[in-house]
């Protein structure tokens, strides 16, 4: 064996260890990880048990696992989000509590290395697998609707992107059992993170789980974009797609433009932990500098990936709740249009105070503070939709004047944090961690939650109750500010993020104790939000949307029944202008007969999931140094891709016949 | 609750929860607004002045929010019902046009205060400069000083009113050098030296960390920074030049191995070119280095 | 919902027209991330191409004739797709399988002359774990590598996929795609030799 494999770590005798690194000193003790490992166990049996007592693994599997409805796809999507959210809601918790009793002599509940851990997981599973989750659920959910088309441009595709989504949250989450995670913040910065200061697992297990899931998220973006691009429906140009779409264009070419370097990035810190590489090591001529350029070079559009479709979601929310045409349409194209560009020009603003010189720090500042122009300019086209409306406070609307204020407040800390020399006071303080919290919560999470209590009844035909939807508003909204304002107060205090503990003497406690108040008070929320779910589901026939259109809506989704039929719509729609549906609800042209013609659809295939599967193996290996399923699980991939392009049984035909009396005993249902 | 209340708590409750924040702050020995050498002020003063110009956006948005939400409720039937009013060009000018110029205002500041607070930029002053190497290490900081060959850990003391160059580096992971009442950070990255520029007004003593996550031992990394009178200041030089301990490549080696909690400590004269040594060993492989740059 | 405008029409064959447009953009979009991929190791090159952690420059590792031999094999792969893919738009199935089989011994080639380059750096002692030039070497020159052999594993698989089914709406749409990707890789390996080569040699 030639000298250089020999640098593969670990290897040694090629079959000498089956298992390669893997032993049983990877699984992970302590009472507080002990605790997550019931919890997961707990949840797997109970639901592995309520399967079976219902008899429904069957259903499981042809209903939603071998689904290719996006809509379907989507549902998947939000649960597993959901999820992640608890899990990441939980890590906040357990930080909040820590930080607030380790003062002084006192080290808190946990040890450095594992509070370390929580919040390097804590943040990747807030911005990789709830935020990305939630996003790409809601546009599976309700693009195709709005575009008036049946599916997305490759269904195949979009199943075997949620699989390795799910690939990925697999194996993050089974570092919580075998090997540990980083430890060293959720972007793991080299030195750190090479294996000269990280020589455990942990720092692999997080280069795999987003490697995996974020190629799931490149090839959605690419099915996304042509999506919009060649799907829309007969008449609906781009100047007359419905905002949300737009705001999803734009999303979309950032992740197209942005992923494949997070791609890229992954690989090379990769291949110097497994193959001894230098691209970013201490010595050896590596230059850690070139890994935080690449790293925010995609770090920065990502956040404008996540935003952008929520600012789409408060446009639709604001026009049908305020019963008014958007303000300012045009004009609200070329803010995406802005946005999407300038994302590109930012992305040093992360790293001020890496010494890059008066010059370029100062072209950086520059363009951030320049963002803020298309960003407020959205606001303010949402407000004046609202002028001369007509306003119903619904939860929805509620989420949007809760962000409306609340991202202010963000905005303002964002232009601060713009300007170099204020940066280099504040970098890496609570005062950055309050505002990225400010903007992905007041801006990310609420346009999110707003868009599935808006869209639920789409989905599922009955809305979800208005009070408790409320109640849970409130406990965010105030459980926001109780969290995050004093960390904004910390900050200034000369107070630095990812502290374990710290000294009496800087009389910090007190408002860690309110913050994590806070952190209860969102609880507090969420908790409102499973009520909200529970009580929905029991009182359903009350809440029923008979109509389609329980919102008084003007796009397209709300044209087809409640829920939606898995063909969207009986005949695909002709647009001629904007808020397609509104024109259509008012307009004065007879009703016709409809005329059905056959439909073609993708057949149901676990094949997206298999290749998630060996994608999951092959993460697993490269972690554990197991050399021989490197390889196998690589074939496994590319075998499945191999049988699935010879197939072709791929599509079925629903003939006009068939929608017809598909249609019909719907209309006889709605009329008993 | 009355909706008008509801709408008033959820417009302004948070900026009063801000200004709360504000006297708070103001009330406190909050670092960063109670500034202590000529940097740190001047970045206050920014601060401030940041706030106000956003404010001239944001106070109207906090108002509109609340009187629109509240005059075009569906239960205000007095109130103008346009629903096919969807653009107009005043406001879009205003929206786009006012927001433009005060971010061009803070352009404009931004570019001068980049280059005039840069960390490498030299201050100016009368008082001849003083250079202080640092090195950051697993997990303590290292204090070189030069011209007094002599070094110290997690304490450094320095003339007052008198510019300080930082030259600082590390032999660990990346951390970032900060006092904050001082002045901003800047990054310690090993095989690169970054300079921080800083003068403390008058005496006083304040807390220095390392604002950037360097391992296990990161929360441990703060250190004391003093400034003294010349007299008091040439004292200490004197002091420590009396006790033992020399910082040699040995001993050198040892204290750079991970430790945590370590107490201040001095020593009375360093290696020769030691901070050099120490860049160089990321430069080139160990037998490569000439040997009088080995450490 | 009403309407009196032509409805679109729904029928198999027209669909598999819409999948053409559709798919084949989609690639070309795939072609564009790829793209982002490179630039971004082209990028870690430039940056790393002076950290060879005392060694000697690049240049002398590297042989320009045995390049230039690389360069026209590959570059004569792209003309014997080109020739294939005028003989898939004449349904001439017998010359699409010659040409693309010459096509695929011509990468095979190259992928062996690169091979042989990089063992032989490897047993010089330069391999891609003695500094971080050498590994953004590796590593850029060997992606692309591993996109020629996904490429010649493509073909072979189209290719079987040809010779059972004839050259049918979804099998000249692979085509397409394989020769787009080929001629991608084709340019790709133009600036490799360029950047990491010609310029290393001035």
């Amino acid at each position: 064996m030639n000298f250089a494999l020999d640098n593969l770590l670990g290897f040694g005798n090629l079959f000498g260890n089956l298992l390669g690194k893997l032993s049983f000193d990877a699984i992970q003790h302590g009472p507080v990880i002990a605790g997550a490992q019931v919890s997961l166990l707990l949840g797997a049996m109970g639901t592995v048990a309520l399967l079976t007592y219902l008899k429904r693994w069957k259903w499981l599997w042809n209903e939603w696992l071998t689904s290719v409805d996006p809509k379907k796809i989507g549902v998947m999507y939000i649960i597993v989000a959901l999820l992640m959210l608890v899990r990441g809601v939980v890590d906040a918790g357990m930080m909040r509590a820590q930080q607030a009793v380790s003062v002084g002599s006192s080290n808190g509940f946990l040890d450095a290395d594992h509070y370390q851990q929580i919040f390097t997981a804590h943040g990747s599973i807030m911005i990789f697998f709830v935020a990305m989750g939630l996003m790409f659920g809601l546009i599976n959910l309700v693009l195709p609707l709005q575009l008036g088309a049946r599916d997305v441009a490759f269904p195949f595709l979009n199943s075997t992107s949620f699989w390795l989504f799910v690939a990925g949250v697999g194996l993050m989450n089974m570092s919580l059992v075998l090997g540990g995670f980083a430890a060293t913040g959720w972007l793991a910065y080299p030195p750190l993170s090479e294996l000269q200061y990280s020589p455990g697992v942990g720092v692999d297990f997080w280069i795999w789980s987003i490697q995996i899931a974020g190629i799931g998220s490149l090839l959605s973006g690419i099915n996304f974009l042509v999506t919009i691009i060649k799907m829309r429906c007969k008449g609906m140009t781009l100047m007359r797609m419905p905002m949300f779409a737009w705001s999803v264009m734009g999303s979309m070419v950032l992740v197209i433009f942005a992923f494949p370097i997070l791609t890229a990035t992954l690989a090379l810190l990769a291949l110097d932990r497994t193959f001894g590489m230098h691209f970013f090591t201490a010595t050896g001529g590596g230059n850690p500098m070139m890994y935080i350029n690449l790293i925010w070079a995609w770090g920065h559009p990502e956040v404008y990936i996540l935003i952008l479709p929520a600012f789409g979601i408060f446009s639709e929310l604001v026009a049908t709740f305020s019963r008014k045409r958007l303000f300012g349409y045009s004009s609200m194209v070329w803010a995406i249009g802005a946005i999407t560009f300038l994302s590109y020009v930012v992305w040093l603003h992360h790293f001020f105070t890496m010494g890059a010189g008066g010059n370029v720090n100062a072209f950086f500042g520059v363009m951030t503070m320049v963002i803020s122009v298309p960003t407020g300019v959205k606001g303010f086209n949402g407000l004046f939709t609202m002028y001369r409306g007509r306003i119903r406070f619904t939860t929805p609307m509620m989420w949007f004047l809760g962000f409306v204020v609340t991202f202010t407040i963000g905005g303002v800390t964002g232009v601060m944090l713009a300007v170099p020399a204020i940066d280099f006071q504040v970098h890496n303080s609570l005062f950055l961690v309050a505002h990225f919290h400010n903007m992905i919560i007041g801006g990310v999470v609420y346009g999110y939650l707003a868009g599935i209590t808006y869209w639920f009844p789409k989905i599922f035909g009955f809305k979800l109750n208005e009070r408790l939807g409320r109640y849970a508003f409130w406990c965010w909204f105030i459980g926001f500010l109780l969290a995050f304002i004093p960390l904004y107060i910390l900050g200034i205090m000369g107070a630095t993020r990812r502290l374990d503990h710290y000294d009496a003497s800087l009389g910090w406690q007190g408002l860690f104790i309110v913050a994590g108040v806070g952190v209860m008070v969102i609880i507090a929320g969420i908790g409102f939000q499973v009520l909200q779910l529970i009580v929905s589901i029991v009182q359903r026939k009350s809440n029923l949307d008979t109509t389609g259109d329980p919102w008084n809506g003007r796009t397209l989704e709300w044209s087809t029944r409640s829920p939606a039929p898995f063909y969207n719509f009986a005949v695909l729609p002709v647009v001629s202008g904007h808020d397609a549906f509104w024109s259509i609800k008012h307009s004065r042209a007879k009703e016709t007969k409809p005329e059905y013609q056959d439909i073609v659809l993708p057949r149901n295939t676990p094949m997206g999931m298999f290749i998630a599967g060996f994608a999951f193996l092959f993460g697993f290996a490269a972690i554990w140094h197991i050399v021989w399923l490197a390889p196998l699980a690589l074939v496994g991939v590319i075998g499945c891709i191999v049988i699935r392009s010879a197939s072709d049984n791929t599509e079925y035909t629903v003939t006009a016949a068939k929608l017809a009396k598909l249609e019909t005993a719907y209309a006889k249902e709605q009329a008993a | 609750m009355n909706s008008k209340y509801k709408l008033a708590f959820l417009t302004f409750v948070p900026i009063g929860a801000v200004l709360l924040a504000g006297f708070f702050i103001r009330s406190r020995d909050a670092a960063i607004f109670n500034p202590q050498g000529v940097i740190a002020s001047q970045q206050r003063d920014l601060i401030v002045f940041a706030l106000l110009l956003s404010l001239v956006v944001v106070i109207p948005v906090f108002v509109l929010t609340f009187f629109i939400a509240w005059h075009y409720r569906e239960g205000n039937h007095k109130a103008q019902y346009s629903p096919n009013w969807d653009h107009s060009r005043w406001p879009e000018t205003i929206w786009w046009g006012i927001p433009l110029t005060l971010i061009l205002i803070l352009s404009i500041v931004t570019w001068r205060t980049s280059h005039e607070l840069d960390p490498f930029k030299p201050l100016s002053s009368s008082t001849p400069p003083m250079t202080i190497q640092v090195v950051a290490l697993d997990w303590k900081w290292l204090f070189i000083y030069p011209e007094q060959n002599v070094a110290t850990v997690n304490y450094v003391p320095f003339p007052m009113d008198t510019p300080i160059d930082f030259n600082i580096t590390s032999d660990a992971p990346m951390n970032s050098f900060w006092i904050p009442n001082l002045g901003g950070q800047i990054y310690a990255m090993s095989g690169m030296s970054t300079h921080l520029n800083l003068m403390a007004d008058g005496a006083g003593s304040y807390r220095g960390v390392s604002a950037n996550i360097s391992g296990r031992g990161f929360a441990d990394m703060s250190f004391k920074a003093k400034s003294l009178s010349y007299e008091d200041f040439d004292e200490w030089v004197q002091s420590v030049r009396q006790s033992r301990g020399n910082l040699s490549a040995n001993e050198y080696n040892r204290l750079a191995r991970p430790s945590q909690n370590n107490k201040p400590a001095s020593y009375s004269s360093v290696e020769p070119e030691l901070y050099n040594k120490i860049l160089m060993k990321y430069m080139l492989p160990y037998n490569q280095l000439p040997k009088a740059e080995r450490l | 919902m009403s309407n009196t405008a032509v409805q679109p029409v729904e029928t198999a064959q027209s669909m598999e027209h819409d999948n053409d447009s559709k798919t084949i953009f989609g690639f070309w979009v795939y072609l564009m991330t790829d793209c982002v991929v490179f630039a971004s190791l082209f990028a870690t090159f430039a940056v790393l191409r002076t950290s060879t952690f005392g060694d000697p420059s690049g240049n002398e590792l590297f042989s320009l004739p045995f390049v230039l031999v690389e360069t026209l094999i590959l570059l004569t792969s792209s003309f014997t797709c080109g020739l294939a893919m005028l003989a898939a738009h004449r349904k001439d199935q017998a010359k699409v399988i010659a040409w693309f089989g010459v096509t695929f011994l011509l990468g095979i080639a190259f992928l062996s002359l690169e091979l042989t380059e990089f063992s032989h750096l490897a047993h010089e002692g330069n391999s891609w774990t003695r500094s971080g030039f050498l590994s953004a070497f590796f590593t850029l020159v060997g992606t692309h590598g591993l996109h020629i052999t996904t490429g010649l594993l493509w073909m072979i698989v189209l290719l079987v996929q040809i010779a059972k089914r004839g050259l049918v709406t979804s099998t000249m749409r692979r085509l397409t795609m394989l020769s787009l990707f080929w001629h991608f890789l084709d340019i790709i390996w133009i600036f490799i030799f360029t950047i990491v080569y010609l310029v290393g040699a001035v």
